[in-house]
C-alpha cells in the first residue's frame, strides 16, 4: 500500500527536535563536555540541569553553531550542526546570558534588525516587532534605548528577539538568573505560552523550581557528563522512592509506634518537632503493612500521606551538591 | 523566467545559499544599525566633526607662519595631507566597533542568525565611510572658508578623497586585527593612537621633511602617509602624480596582502 502522505520532515529521527550523541568539547586540559547524549522530543521542554561549570552553556553554544564540538554529532530540527549550520540557524532561537541585544538601539529597532537579518520583508519585520513588543509588554518602552531597560525588561526583549523568526527550537540558557520572583514568573508564563504554541525548548537552569515548573523531562549533567535523565517523577522515584508520613492522634505515642513497626520489620523514623512518623517505602505492599501494624496495635492515626522527594533532594542525591537556592529572592544580582 | 524565480524574496530553509540580494539586504540592515548607533550616541560623532576643525585651526595658525612663511601657503600644504589621514581614522574606528560587538554579545546574536559573517564587517566599513564623508566635507568646507583653493578641479578633489578612502581600506584589516586581539574597546583606541601618532607626525603631512634628522627622513620617506599626503597635495594644487600615487597603491596592496588573510582567518576563527 502506498503511503497517503509523507512526513514533511523526514531528515532526522522522527519527533526528535534535538538529538545529541557523544558530544565532546575540550578547552586545553579541561573536558568541558565528555560524551554527552541527549534528546528533546518535539513540542516539549527539556530541562538541562547541572551545577555551575557542568558544561550546560558549552552545550548550548555548540547547538547554536557558536562553537564546534571536538567529537560527536548533534542534529537540531533535522539539521546537522557541523554540516548544515546555515539551515540550522533558521530553525533556532537563542536567549542566553551572552547572545545579547544592542544597548544603544531601541527595543523596536533591535527586533526590526533581527527580522531583516532573518529575511523578513521590511513590512513583515515591522509588524512582527510590533506584535512581539505588545506581547512582552514592551510597547511603551519600544522607542527607548535598551540600555535604559530594567533587568526584567531586558530579558523579555531577549526572549522577543529570539522569537522573531518563529523558531522551531528555542534555547533558553538560564533565562531567569538574576531576576526577581515577579519577573521570573512573567518569563515562565511566556515560556509556557511558547510551548503551548508548539515550540520545542531546551532550558538550562540551576533552579529546581524552574525545572519543576517548565520541564517535561530532565537531563542532569555534571563535569561534562550526563549523570541522570528522564521524567521528573521518574527521577524522583529512581532516587528516593516515596516516603510515607503518618501523623498520630497522640504525638506522645510516636516512639512506641516506631518500636512496634521495628518489631514488624519496618524501619521507621520520627520527629517530635514535626510530630510525624516517616517510613521510606521500598515496595508496593509496605503501605498496607504499616497501616496494618499500627491498626492492630490500636494507635490512633490523624492523617496519612505519601510524598516524592523534592527535586532539590534528587539533585543532591545525584550530584552530591546542593542545588542553587530555589530563586534569588529579593536580591538583585547584576545582570551579566 | 522572471527575476522573482531567479532570486526568491524569502529564502527557503533548506537552501543554505544567501544570494546577492540577501547579502545586500543584510549589509543594509546592519549599516542602518551602525548609523543608528551613531545617532543614539552623538558624542561619538564629535571626533569626526571637531578633529578636522581643531587640527586645521591649531596647525594653520600655530605652525603655519613658522613652517611655510604664510598661513595661506600652509593651508595649501597641510590640508591635503590631513585629508589623507581621515581615511586612516575611520579605518581605526572599525576595529573599535568590532571589539565592542564581540564584548557585548551582540556578535553572538548575529552569529546565530542565517547571515554571511562578512556582512557584519562590511556594514561597519560602510557606516564608517559615511562618517568619514561627513568628516571630509567639514574639513574641506572649513578650510575653504579659511582660504583653501582647489587649484585643479572637483574631479581631482574627489580623486584625493577616493585615494584616502582606498588607503583607509587597507588599514581596516590592521584595525580588525587589533579589534579582535585586544580586550576592550578602550585598549583598541589606545593602541591605535600609539600606532597612528608617529605615523602621522613622522610624515610630510605637517612639515616638509628637509629639516628632519637623517634617520627620521629615512622613516618619512618610506612612510605611506607621506606619499599619500604628497599625492593629495598634487591632486589639489597640481603637480606630478605618478610617483606618489604608485607608492600609495603599492602600500595599500602590500598591507592588504599581509594583514587581510590574518584578519579574515582570525575573524573566521572567532565567528
Amino acid at each position: 500500500m502506498t503511503p497517503i502522505a509523507t512526513a514533511p520532515n523526514d531528515r532526522g529521527p522522527r519527533n526528535h527536535a534535538v538529538e545529541v550523541r557523544g558530544i565532546v568539547k575540550t578547552f586545553g586540559a579541561t573536558r568541558a563536555l565528555d560524551g554527552v547524549d541527549l534528546t528533546v522530543r518535539e513540542g516539549t521542554v527539556l530541562g538541562l540541569l547541572g551545577p555551575n561549570g557542568a558544561g550546560k552553556t558549552t552545550l548550548v553554544r555548540i547547538l547554536s553553531t557558536l562553537m564546534k564540538p571536538d567529537a560527536g554529532t548533534a542534529v537540531v530540527g533535522g539539521y546537522d550542526v557541523l554540516r548544515q549550520p546555515k539551515q540550522l540557524r533558521r530553525t533556532i532561537g537563542l536567549t542566553g546570558q551572552y547572545a545579547s541585544v544592542d544597548e544603544l538601539l531601541s527595543g523596536y529597532e533591535n527586533l526590526y534588525l533581527i527580522g531583516r537579518l532573518l529575511d523578513l520583508s521590511a513590512k513583515e519585520s515591522k509588524a512582527r516587532a510590533g506584535e512581539l513588543l505588545e506581547r512582552f509588554s514592551l510597547t511603551e518602552a519600544a522607542k527607548r534605548p535598551a540600555k535604559t531597560y530594567s533587568g526584567g525588561m531586558r530579558r523579555r526583549l531577549d526572549l522577543a528577539a529570539s522569537m522573531i523568526g518563529r523558531p522551531k527550537v528555542l534555547y533558553l540558557d538560564e533565562p531567569t538568573t538574576g531576576l526577581d520572583p515577579r519577573t521570573r514568573n512573567e518569563v515562565w508564563d511566556e515560556v509556557q505560552r511558547m510551548v503551548a504554541e508548539g515550540s520545542t525548548v531546551l532550558l538550562t537552569t540551576q533552579y529546581m523550581e524552574e525545572a519543576e515548573q517548565l520541564a517535561h523531562e530532565l537531563t542532569v549533567i555534571d563535569r561534562g557528563r550526563v549523570i541522570a535523565a528522564g521524567g521528573i517523577e521518574e527521577l524522583k522515584t529512581q532516587v528516593g522512592g516515596q516516603t510515607l508520613q503518618v501523623r498520630p492522634l497522640h504525638p506522645a505515642e510516636l516512639p512506641e509506634m516506631a518500636r512496634c513497626l521495628h518489631e514488624a520489620g519496618v524501619a521507621a523514623t520520627f520527629s517530635a518537632d514535626t510530630g510525624l512518623l516517616s517510613v521510606q517505602l521500598t515496595g508496593e505492599d509496605q503501605l498496607t503493612a504499616v497501616v496494618g501494624v499500627l491498626g492492630t496495635r490500636g494507635f490512633g492515626i490523624a492523617g496519612i500521606d505519601t510524598k516524592l522527594p523534592s527535586l532539590d533532594e534528587v539533585f543532591l542525591a545525584i550530584t552530591g551538591k546542593p542545588s542553587a537556592p530555589a530563586a534569588p529572592i529579593l536580591d538583585k544580582e547584576p545582570v551579566a | 523566467m522572471t527575476a522573482a524565480t531567479l532570486a526568491p524574496a524569502t529564502a527557503h530553509a533548506d537552501d543554505p545559499r544567501i544570494g546577492l540580494a540577501g547579502h545586500l539586504r543584510h549589509v543594509g540592515a546592519l549599516t542602518r544599525r551602525n548609523l543608528m548607533r551613531i545617532k543614539a550616541d552623538p558624542e561619538s560623532m564629535l571626533d569626526a566633526l571637531l578633529i578636522p576643525i581643531i587640527f586645521t585651526v591649531l596647525f594653520v595658525y600655530v605652525f603655519g607662519g613658522a613652517v611655510s612663511g604664510s598661513q595661506h601657503d600652509y593651508i595649501q600644504y597641510m590640508i591635503p595631507g590631513l585629508l589623507g589621514t581621515t581615511g586612516l581614522n575611520l579605518a581605526m574606528a572599525v576595529g573599535t566597533g568590532l571589539n565592542s560587538d564581540f564584548q557585548t554579545g551582540v556578535m553572538d546574536r548575529f552569529r546565530t542568525l542565517p547571515i554571511g559573517r562578512a556582512a557584519v564587517l562590511l556594514s561597519k566599513i560602510v557606516a564608517e565611510t559615511c562618517r568619514g564623508l561627513v568628516s571630509f566635507t567639514i574639513l574641506i568646507g572649513f578650510s575653504m572658508i579659511l582660504g583653501l583653493e582647489i587649484k585643479t578641479g572637483f574631479l581631482q578633489l574627489l580623486a584625493a578623497v577616493g585615494l584616502s578612502l582606498l588607503f583607509g581600506m587597507s588599514i581596516v584589516w590592521i584595525s580588525m586585527l587589533l579589534g579582535m586581539s585586544l580586550r576592550s574597546a578602550q585598549a583598541v583606541q589606545g593602541v591605535s593612537m600609539l600606532v597612528m601618532m608617529p605615523l602621522q607626525f613622522g610624515s610630510s603631512i605637517f612639515a616638509p621633511t628637509t629639516t628632519m634628522p637623517g634617520w627620521l627622513q629615512a622613516f618619512t620617506e618610506y612612510n605611506p602617509l607621506s606619499a599619500l599626503a604628497d599625492a593629495c597635495r598634487n591632486l589639489i594644487n597640481g603637480g606630478p602624480l605618478t610617483h606618489s600615487v604608485t607608492i600609495v597603491l603599492a602600500w595599500s596592496v602590500a598591507i592588504t596582502a599581509v594583514t587581510a588573510p590574518l584578519a579574515v582567518a582570525r575573524f573566521r576563527k572567532r565567528t
